[in-house]
């Protein structure tokens, strides 16, 4: 479970998070959705320990993310962030390859091998596991940095804005494979995601945390918490929860 | 593959080795190949530490176009130089203790190299951009000293200033060379050691720290690393800013690896092997007509100004 207690955080003098308190249960997808602004990229970077709080704290299964080395944090958690930098030549094998990092600090074992080869395979990227990174089109790329948060193994996977720049295909392929780790015996994972296309979150997240301005407007499991009301207040536009073919979506008025 | 590639470079290298040593060799052959020899010792000293510092530097730095001579150092050995000069004398400067004056300019140089480091990176590694403008502008400021110390030299004075100012592989003190391989050595070694975490280091700070990297205190023991090598070269022979620049593009060209124990090692034998052939062109071709350390200087800043209209074009 992560614990998010009274957390605020203030960067250049503007307050970006005001006394967060929240809790994601551990086996879920949890959306973390609001409009531009409202803090959603700034408090997963918060709760992966890369930015500090002027007071508060983050708890992940008890252990306070903040006051852990940063090498231990890495067998805890994994992010994708925004911003994905991939060094020239690197192949996208060697990118997810580098997932198997905290765990062998420079010398990688069979199980590593083995298990980098695994997210290959679960992200269909065996065929391209020669290509250089640099090469690949926006959706692929996108699915081998995926693949390189899923190699690190930790029980949470944080990503920030994963689905941005991808046509619907790849946004349903990635998120297909995010929601199948939830479920899975054998490779469950806790995923916590910042998300902009609602019906996409409508559609895969069990759970919500719906930010404004810095603040929780609403956290708790999607069934419950999320309403048509809700969004159109956080996003200040009418919206409208609606099921098409029995898959919910988020329309606006 | 890289392997292979390296073991080409290698083979190189030795083979200009071997020209450098053995073309044109005449009796006294003893005496000629001893001297051949204290002078190719340094040339691969310096031209392997120049070349790993900056394969490193650039890593840290993110940026391929920079070289740890971009911080200033060339301009703290010229203005240090004018100094000694100055206060000593033309005579006195030249009759130093060359062991003491080594050891004094590699400590201040290395020193000025970290403090820099050391005041800029308090508030951690994101700060890079800052500490190279600074290293810039104080380049600027030491050469502008250095300039108006030098109008206050005779022409005598100057002149000592001048050639002691120019890289030059001619007058190196073989007693230096010990001592130099030692540190060298030692500054290889380190940046081999840190070589797993430079590759984690290349995919950005976020995501290395994510890795669960301790980047802020790779950055520190890898600028000490560069600090050690560059400083360490430059007062055993003088500041050549370009030759690195050289060595690691050729390295990353040649190489076509991501990983550093490959770049490391190819920019150190790149860095050897330009100089080797630099030299052997220079004094078995040319006649000693000019200095190697301006032909370097030439190409490397032909290749500085190719790499920035290239980036811009792209």
């Amino acid at each position: 479970m992560i614990d998010v207690d009274n957390l605020s955080l203030t960067r250049d003098g503007t307050r970006i998070l005001h006394n967060v308190t929240l809790h994601i249960p551990t086996g879920r997808l949890a959306a973390i959705i609001g409009p531009n602004g409202a803090g959603k990229s700034t408090l997963l970077h918060c709760m992966a320990g890369l930015l500090a709080p002027d007071c508060g704290k983050v708890q992940i299964n008890g252990q306070n993310i903040h006051t852990l080395r940063e090498d231990r944090r890495a067998l805890v958690l994994s992010l994708l962030t925004q911003s994905q930098a991939a060094t020239p030549r690197l192949s996208v094998a060697d990118l997810v390859a580098f997932g198997r990092w905290p765990h062998h600090r420079g010398r990688p074992r069979a199980q590593d091998h083995q298990i980098t080869r695994d997210a290959l395979r679960r992200f269909d990227l065996d065929v391209l596991a020669q290509r250089n990174v640099e090469t690949l089109s926006g959706g692929q790329r996108q699915r081998a940095f995926v693949a390189m948060a899923y190699a690190q193994s930790t029980p949470w996977m944080l990503l920030d804005e994963p689905l941005a720049a991808l046509d619907p295909k790849y946004v349903r392929d990635i998120m297909d494979r995010l929601h199948g780790m939830i479920g899975s015996a054998s490779a469950q994972r806790s995923i916590a995601l910042v998300l902009h296309d609602l019906s996409v979150a409508a559609r895969y997240a069990d759970y919500c945390i719906a930010m404004k301005n810095g603040y929780v407007i609403a956290a708790g499991p999607w069934q419950n918490t999320v309403t048509s009301e809700l969004l159109s207040d956080l996003y200040e536009t009418p919206l409208k929860l609606a099921q098409v073919d029995g898959v919910a979506i988020v329309v606006g008025l | 593959m890289a392997r292979r590639r390296l073991a080409v470079l290698a083979a190189a290298l030795l083979a200009l080795c071997a020209v450098f040593l053995l073309w044109n060799l005449r009796t006294p052959m003893g005496f000629i190949l001893q001297l051949r020899a204290e002078k190719l010792a340094a040339l691969v000293l310096v031209g392997a530490a120049t070349g790993a510092a900056t394969v490193v530097f650039q890593t840290i730095a993110t940026n391929r176009l920079l070289t740890p001579g971009i911080v200033g150092f060339d301009a703290l050995f010229i203005f240090t130089q004018t100094l000694l000069v100055l206060t000593l004398g033309g005579a006195g400067y030249v009759a130093l203790d060359s062991m003491a004056k080594f050891l004094v300019e590699t400590a201040l140089l290395a020193g000025a190299a970290m403090a820099l480091f050391g005041v800029l990176f308090r508030k951690g590694a994101e700060d890079i951009i800052r500490m190279i403008l600074t290293g810039v502008i104080l380049g600027v400021l030491l050469r502008g000293l250095a300039g108006f110390t030098q109008r206050l030299l005779d022409p005598s004075e100057f002149a000592v200033v001048q050639q002691a100012s120019i890289a030059s592989f001619n007058t190196v003190d073989p007693g230096l060379l010990g001592i130099a391989a030692l540190a060298l050595g030692a500054g290889l070694a380190g940046a081999l050691a840190l070589a797993p975490r430079l590759d984690v280091a290349a995919l950005g700070r976020v995501q290395a720290r994510v890795l669960g990297l301790d980047h802020d205190r790779l950055v520190l023991l890898s600028l000490g690393v560069v600090a050690l090598l560059v400083a360490v070269s430059t007062a055993l022979v003088g500041p050549i800013t370009f030759l690195g620049l050289l060595a690691a593009s050729f390295a990353h060209a040649l190489l076509r690896n991501h990983r550093h124990i490959v770049l490391i090692l190819g920019g150190a034998m790149m860095g050897a092997a330009i100089l080797v052939a630099g030299q052997t062109v220079f004094e078995r071709l040319m006649g000693l007509q000019s200095a190697l350390a301006i032909i370097v200087e030439f190409a490397g800043g032909v290749l500085f100004l190719a790499l920035v209209l290239k980036g811009r074009k792209s």
